[in-house]
């Protein structure tokens, strides 16, 4: 939203700029019809704090959706996926609603039973924006609801693929409920150890030795809380995969075995105290690092983008059915803007396609009657019939989601973490069997306790918490900044690009913007006027263009209004004969030098000129493609036709460039590139990037809607902070930079810690002070220092 | 030297106690979405001021 314009301009409800086409109630100004009507709405039911709570809260109902587009919801096996609970006097149901943004949002929706008979409850989970809706079916039924929802703004997005979240619940609650464990334990132990801390004399042996035993009780649950990092180790090993796990396992049995020992043996009280503390460390620095975006969804597959059902033809009545159960042969009706589900044969005369989702391709493509269409699709226009060919599970879009790169799990990345582990094993299991020897000499009865107290002492606590706080705090500071990642990996990844590849459309350039210009004769007013009201009669999306371009131009009227679908628009006026339209259509001798998108103009077959549509690139594209390129590779990869190569070579100083590239070759370039060893972040928005974007090392999405679908990746860039990428780039180097510093500074400590249990100085207090205090003092390094390196980058917002 | 014994056992059931709190709200999803409650809180419970209800 500009910021420039003035508050009395600006819709009452939404906040837009009000252009033309103005209503007013009292004085508050509204941009459209909708959003007056339900201002009156809430008005009427004393619902208006809604805008005392937020300024301009509203969603623009500018863009208006067909209101047949939810009647497919009468259908009783959908309703059943939906619903979560169902009897004949109440039914439960949940809606993703993307659009909810603030506390007014939160307030109208949970407000909802004033203004529908039938809704009994509302509530609203705002993280992962989220409706629940307790209704009574007698009174109010599911496509009212939804329509109704829709009517204010908050159209829900209704899909079957992630319906099911109950495993990641499941994951949350044993993760917390861990963490309790160990800090209840960690506390309790340390609260028994505390006469060993302050050196108490005299304390009754007994009372020692039921201590002893109450911490080894309590230490139980600790290792079950630990449970994870030793299943881990286990199949480290028998894979013959060295990571952190491995010595921190090693570690923690050490430290159980030899308190165990202790305390029954009745020689001190053990080290139970640090078992716990260090677990409790353990477990909040991964829960630190695995807390991200629930609300973003990183993982999906075809169907998410697929509707949930589609209008099929049977005899002559028109029912919804839904998509995975359409068959070859059906006849099916797909309205203004939906997504074709299906390959299949066009029964309609025309059809106007829209392929961008697919190809990148930004200008709609002509199909005629017979022609084959491929799934993904989506008609600009009026609604069409189509003949499906293929179900659903074999359509072309498919295929290309079940190539085997969205198989592929695990591109089999070692973090920097796991591949120091194998040598930090081995050097302390070295320094322990060297020091082992050393005091067989010396005093044999010193040896064992020798042994362990290495392992325990160099046990790699503050090893295992750089990294998670670190790049925690980095995932954290990016998300803010405007850069959501898929989880902390990405940023070591991310640390070691060699090379960037920027899809086009949509991506460098913005989604719906485009700037036109206009090329040749200087048209007169009148001539404007014309070409206005021939193209306001025209729904192809280039003629919309231009009628944006020329809002502020009056109308005539004209005669022998002709529209050829696809090709152009011809009229009389006058005496002239004017057409516009494409070259073929307006028959214009080849012109040199005239490129790109255009739409021509003649007059008695005359040419007059052409508007040439330019894609409008992101703010700061010329900044980030020569910062970037100073140190890495850059190349733009696009779906589209070349028009634009010299604008992209001369004006951004892009040296590699590759146009019409198919969604297929797109994933082979970045294939080549990565067996060449490159590793390659890929930056797009579309389906028709989402092969390269599983196939690069790191994909980022590039969307002005976080909220919006994406195709599957590592992340999400919110579009706004695009000019930011290289400062994001940086940052995951400089928070590499950190793990290295307080493996440092972890170092340091197993040195002073080491040199005590070498000499066979270690003593449970020692270690009971030691470990804590190397562990708070990496944590508090790395957030510090990642906190700096933000700021430094002026990411911070 | 007893009562200490007792005490302890004492304590360590109260502490008990909080821990069994602590797994009830994670159970019942205290943990899940700590927005809206904030926010939710903050806004007053008003009678309708223009009752025209339909």
């Amino acid at each position: 939203m500009p910021t420039d314009i003035t508050i009395s301009n600006q819709c009452y409800h939404c906040g837009d700029e009000c252009l033309d086409d103005v209503q007013a109630v009292d004085e508050k100004k509204f941009c459209c019809l909708g959003c007056k009507t339900v201002f009156e709405i809430l008005e009427e039911n004393g619902l208006s704090d809604y805008y005392d709570l937020e300024n301009m809260p509203g969603i623009t109902l500018k863009k208006q959706t067909d209101t047949g587009q939810f009647d497919y919801l009468n259908s009783v096996a959908i309703q059943k996926q939906l619903h979560s609970f169902q009897s004949d006097t109440k039914k439960i149901i949940s809606f993703h609603i993307p659009v909810i943004h603030c506390s007014s949002c939160i307030w109208l929706l949970e407000n909802l039973n004033k203004l529908l008979e039938g809704v009994y409850h509302t509530r609203v989970h705002f993280t992962k924006k989220e409706l629940t809706i307790t209704y009574q079916p007698e009174e109010i039924n599911l496509v009212d609801l939804v329509k109704y929802l829709d009517r204010l703004g908050y159209t829900p997005l209704i899909t079957l693929a992630d319906r099911s979240n109950d495993q990641l619940k499941k994951v949350d609650y044993l993760q917390y409920s861990k963490i309790g464990i160990a800090g209840f334990c960690f506390g309790n132990i340390m609260f028994l150890a505390f006469p060993e801390y302050f050196g108490f004399e005299g304390v009754d042996t007994k009372l020692q030795t039921f201590f002893g035993y109450l911490s080894m009780f309590l230490s139980l649950p600790v290792l079950y809380a630990a449970s994870d990092y030793l299943k881990s180790a286990y199949s480290g090993i028998k894979n013959k995969h060295f990571n952190i796990d491995i010595p921190i396992s090693l570690g923690i049995l050490t430290l159980f075995f030899r308190s165990v020992y202790e305390v029954i043996s009745g020689v001190d009280v053990g080290y139970f105290d640090s078992l716990a503390g260090l677990i409790f460390f353990l477990l909040i620095g991964r829960w630190f690092q695995s807390k991200t975006y629930q609300e973003l969804s990183f993982d999906r597959d075809y169907k998410s983008y697929f509707p949930l059902a589609v209008d099929k033809m049977e005899g002559l009545a028109i029912v919804p059915i839904q998509v995975s159960l359409l068959q070859k042969g059906d006849e099916i009706i797909i309205k203004n803007n939906e997504l074709i589900p299906a390959d299949s044969i066009l029964l309609s005369k025309y059809a106007n396609i829209d392929y961008s989702f697919v190809t990148g391709e930004s200008l709609p493509d002509q199909k005629n009657e017979s022609d084959y269409i491929y799934a993904g699709g989506r008609q600009k226009g009026t609604s069409i019939r189509l003949r499906v060919e293929k179900p659903i599970s074999q359509s072309y879009l498919t295929q290309l989601w079940n190539k085997e790169v969205f198989q592929k799990q695990n591109r089999g990345y070692q973090t920097f973490i796991d591949s120091i582990s194998k040598y930090f094993t081995i050097v302390i299991i070295a320094i322990a069997l060297i020091s082992l020897t050393i005091w067989y000499w010396i005093d044999p009865s010193m040896m064992f306790i020798v042994f362990t107290s290495v392992l325990i002492v160099a046990c790699p606590c503050a090893l295992a918490l750089s990294a998670p706080f670190t790049l925690g705090n980095t995932l954290r500071a990016m998300g803010k900044a405007g850069l959501y990642l898929k989880n902390s990996q990405v940023i070591e990844v991310m640390s070691q690009l060699t090379q960037v590849v920027l899809d086009k459309t949509g991506t460098i350039t913005h989604g719906d913007k485009s700037n036109m210009t206009y090329q040749g004769l200087d048209l007169s007013s009148q001539e404007l006027e014309i070409i206005k009201s021939m193209v306001i009669h025209s729904t192809h999306p280039l003629s919309k263009l231009i009628a944006d371009h020329l809002a502020a131009i009056n109308e005539v009227v004209l005669s022998d209004f002709i529209e050829l679908t696809g090709q152009g628009l011809q009229a009389r006026y006058g005496e002239f004969n004017y057409k516009v339209g494409s070259k073929s259509f307006v028959r214009h001798d080849n012109e040199e030098g005239l490129s790109g998108t255009r739409v021509y103009i003649t007059k008695d077959d005359e040419l007059l000129g052409s508007y040439h549509i330019i894609n409008s690139y992101r703010s700061g594209l010329k900044e980030i493609t020569s910062s970037l390129q100073a140190k890495m590779k850059l190349t733009i990869l696009s779906g589209d036709n070349n028009s634009e190569e010299a604008i992209l070579r001369e004006d951004f100083g892009i040296t590699e460039v590759a146009f019409d590239k198919k969604p297929e070759e797109k994933l082979e370039y970045l294939k080549s590139l990565n067996e060449h060893g490159a590793v390659t972040m890929m930056l797009g928005d579309g389906l028709n990037d989402a092969g390269a974007l599983q196939q690069s090392d790191v994909g980022i999405v590039v969307a002005d809607n976080i909220n919006n679908f994406t195709p599957a990746s590592d992340g999400i860039l919110d579009a706004k902070s695009f000019d930011k990428l290289p400062a994001f780039i940086a940052l995951s180097k400089s928070s590499q930079r950190i793990i290295y510093a307080s493996f440092g500074l972890s170092f340091l400590y197993n040195m002073v810690g080491l040199s005590f249990a070498i000499s066979g100085n270690l003593t449970p207090v020692f270690a009971a002070i030691l470990m804590p205090l190397s562990s708070i003092s990496v944590v508090l390094f790395t957030t510090l220092m990642v906190n700096w390196s933000v700021r430094k980058l002026k990411l911070a917002r | 030297m007893n009562i200490i014994v007792v005490l302890i056992l004492i304590s360590f059931v109260v502490a008990l106690t909080f821990l069994g709190a602590f797994f009830w709200a994670v159970k019942s999803g205290q943990f899940e979405d700590t927005d809206s409650p904030a926010v939710r809180m903050l806004i007053d419970d008003k009678k309708p001021t223009s009752s025209q209800k339909k």
